[in-house]
């Protein structure tokens, strides 16, 4: 008697999972799809806020950026993707400071590992969501982050920047 | 309703007209020949396009939609692409069985689908025991699917057609009892037979329980009897790569892929005739005005689209359930779907005997 109300029962609750599993396909059949038309979407294709597509250096509408040239990033990136080149400057006053002339980065050896952005103090740069970089040959690759006639920001930052 | 054999027997008259009996019954073979293999292959890409995008539905995708519109050329592509491709061949298999089985399976099923009425006066095989035959010749194929698992002298392909060889031979018990349960409540073996009497009824409604538990066991044993999802272990391609059909390629694999799907459909297609009337439009009792319009829709639309509606629910099966292991698939037929397929064939004949069917 027990074997055969346990056949029952069994046959019962097999039928009934199998009866809910085929109701949850069903609601995913009917959900609006996920998948991306990539190619045709391109005009309204935005990715997330947190990919990682390119480096670069932000600047504001007065084309001030902040790098203040201290290769702190340029020591921190795992593959020498980043290369500094700067120029010490005498100001009004009379000291001797660090301007930068030119910011190089290698987006074809880039970890994309966020490390520079990380531990700038100035907060000078940022990742960007683009990602069609194909190119064809790799001195395409390399690109000067700091904007032509870009200077240091005076002291008081202006708050807003644009990239 | 539009009457195919109107067309049938002008184009009788017409070739006797011109030429001798025996020639004309000769072309006349060729014809229907030619039909069924177009009609064969049409349906099979329509049904490999069709499994494609329910499967990618049923996953949250949207399927092929490249080639053509909405993708809709894809298969075509895709046959196009199996019929180039090379048959390589292979050492050390038995050569002559090794390429018997394909054309085994594929005789097999093109001998099924013959049988199905696909519209009034549409049908190419009918004589008094059609369902029968119908059973007994699309049990051939797994024939070929042992032919072919033991010709390649290859161990998947040899587990893989043995394991198929049980499943099949499990499973047509069950489909048989449960359509000796529908022709226990339609009283003939005839195909023609059996639509006629759906008149005034589809045989599911007419035979209330146990036509629906006959119908749940058809849907189940018929899915198993496909090699399709649940039951597919005879090609499980994480255990098997893909079962009796590893070592075929081009075209030798394509009949595979192509009896496997129109098998889909003449499992949907028999679940029709038996269960949902064939090609009769649905009647209501009693709703005069309803039951002119259906009958405006042509046979041909009747039978396609139910067949469509159970072909869409054993491929919801197939993306819904995991894989079955063997042990548990012939538990299963042997413990659960034979029993109670049984029970209620004896339901179906004390429903008949005293009449209580509508």
């Amino acid at each position: 008697m027990n074997n055969a109300s346990e056949y029952i029962v069994n046959f019962a609750r097999g039928t009934r999972s199998l009866l809910v599993g085929m109701r949850a396909t069903l609601r995913v059949f009917f959900r609006a799809k996920t998948t991306e038309r990539y190619p045709e979407n391109r005009a309204t294709l935005t990715m997330f806020d947190r990919f990682r597509g390119e480096l670069v250096m932000l600047h504001d509408e007065q084309n001030y950026h902040r790098c203040t040239a201290c290769g702190i990033c340029e020591m921190n990136c795992p593959n020498g993707t980043l290369r500094v080149t700067s120029e010490w400057v005498v100001d009004e006053a009379g000291k001797k400071k660090k301007s930068l002339v030119e910011y190089q980065y290698d987006l074809g050896s880039c970890l994309f590992c966020q490390l520079c952005v990380r531990t700038c103090a100035q907060q000078a740069l940022g990742f960007l969501p683009t990602f069609e970089h194909a190119v064809f040959t790799r001195g395409k690759l390399i690109h000067k982050l700091n904007r032509e006639g870009s200077s240091l920001a005076p002291k008081p930052v202006a708050e807003s920047h644009t990239v | 309703m539009f009457d195919f054999s109107v067309i049938t027997r002008w184009v009788d008259q017409l070739l006797r007209g011109v030429m001798p009996d025996a020639a004309a019954t000769v072309v006349e073979c060729v014809i229907i020949g030619l039909c069924l293999l177009l009609g064969y292959s049409v349906i099979a890409l329509a049904l490999i396009y069709a499994e494609r995008k329910v499967c990618a539905w049923f996953q949250c995708r949207l399927g092929p939609n490249r080639v053509g519109p909405l993708g809709l050329l894809q298969s075509v592509a895709d046959m196009v692409k199996m019929l180039i491709k090379e048959i390589i061949e292979i050492r050390h298999v038995d050569r002559f069985l090794f390429g018997l089985a394909p054309y085994i399976v594929i005789v097999a099923s093109v001998g099924a689908f013959a049988c199905l009425p696909f519209a009034r006066g549409l049908q190419v095989l009918d004589f008094n025991v059609g369902i029968f035959f119908l059973v007994a010749v699309s049990s051939i194929g797994v024939v070929g699917i042992l032919l072919a698992g033991w010709a390649s002298n290859n161990k998947y392909s040899l587990i893989g057609a043995m394991r198929s060889g049980a499943q099949m031979i499990s499973y047509e018990l069950s489909i048989g009892l449960s359509i000796l349960t529908m022709v226990v409540l339609s009283g003939t073996l005839q195909i023609t037979e059996l639509v006629e009497g759906q008149a005034d009824g589809w045989l599911l409604f007419k035979g209330h329980v146990p036509a629906a538990i006959a119908f749940v066991i058809y849907l189940v044993a018929g899915t198993a009897e496909t090699n399709r999802g649940p039951f597919d272990l005879p090609e499980a391609d994480s255990e098997l790569t893909a079962g009796y059909h590893t070592e075929y390629s081009g075209m030798h694999f394509g009949f595979f892929y192509l009896a496997e799907y129109l098998n889909l459909f003449i499992v949907a297609g028999v679940a029709t005739t038996l269960f949902l009337g064939g090609w009769m439009p649905l009647h209501v009792p009693g709703w005069e005005g309803f039951n002119e319009v259906m009958d405006y829709i042509p046979s041909i639309f009747w039978f396609f689209g139910k067949a469509g509606v159970m072909i869409f629910v054993i491929m919801w099966f197939k993306w819904t359930f995991p894989r079955l292991r063997i042990d548990q698939l012939l538990r299963l037929e042997w413990k659960y779907l034979l029993p109670v397929n049984l029970l209620n064939l004896l339901l179906m004949v004390i429903v008949v005997v005293y009449k209580l069917h509508f």
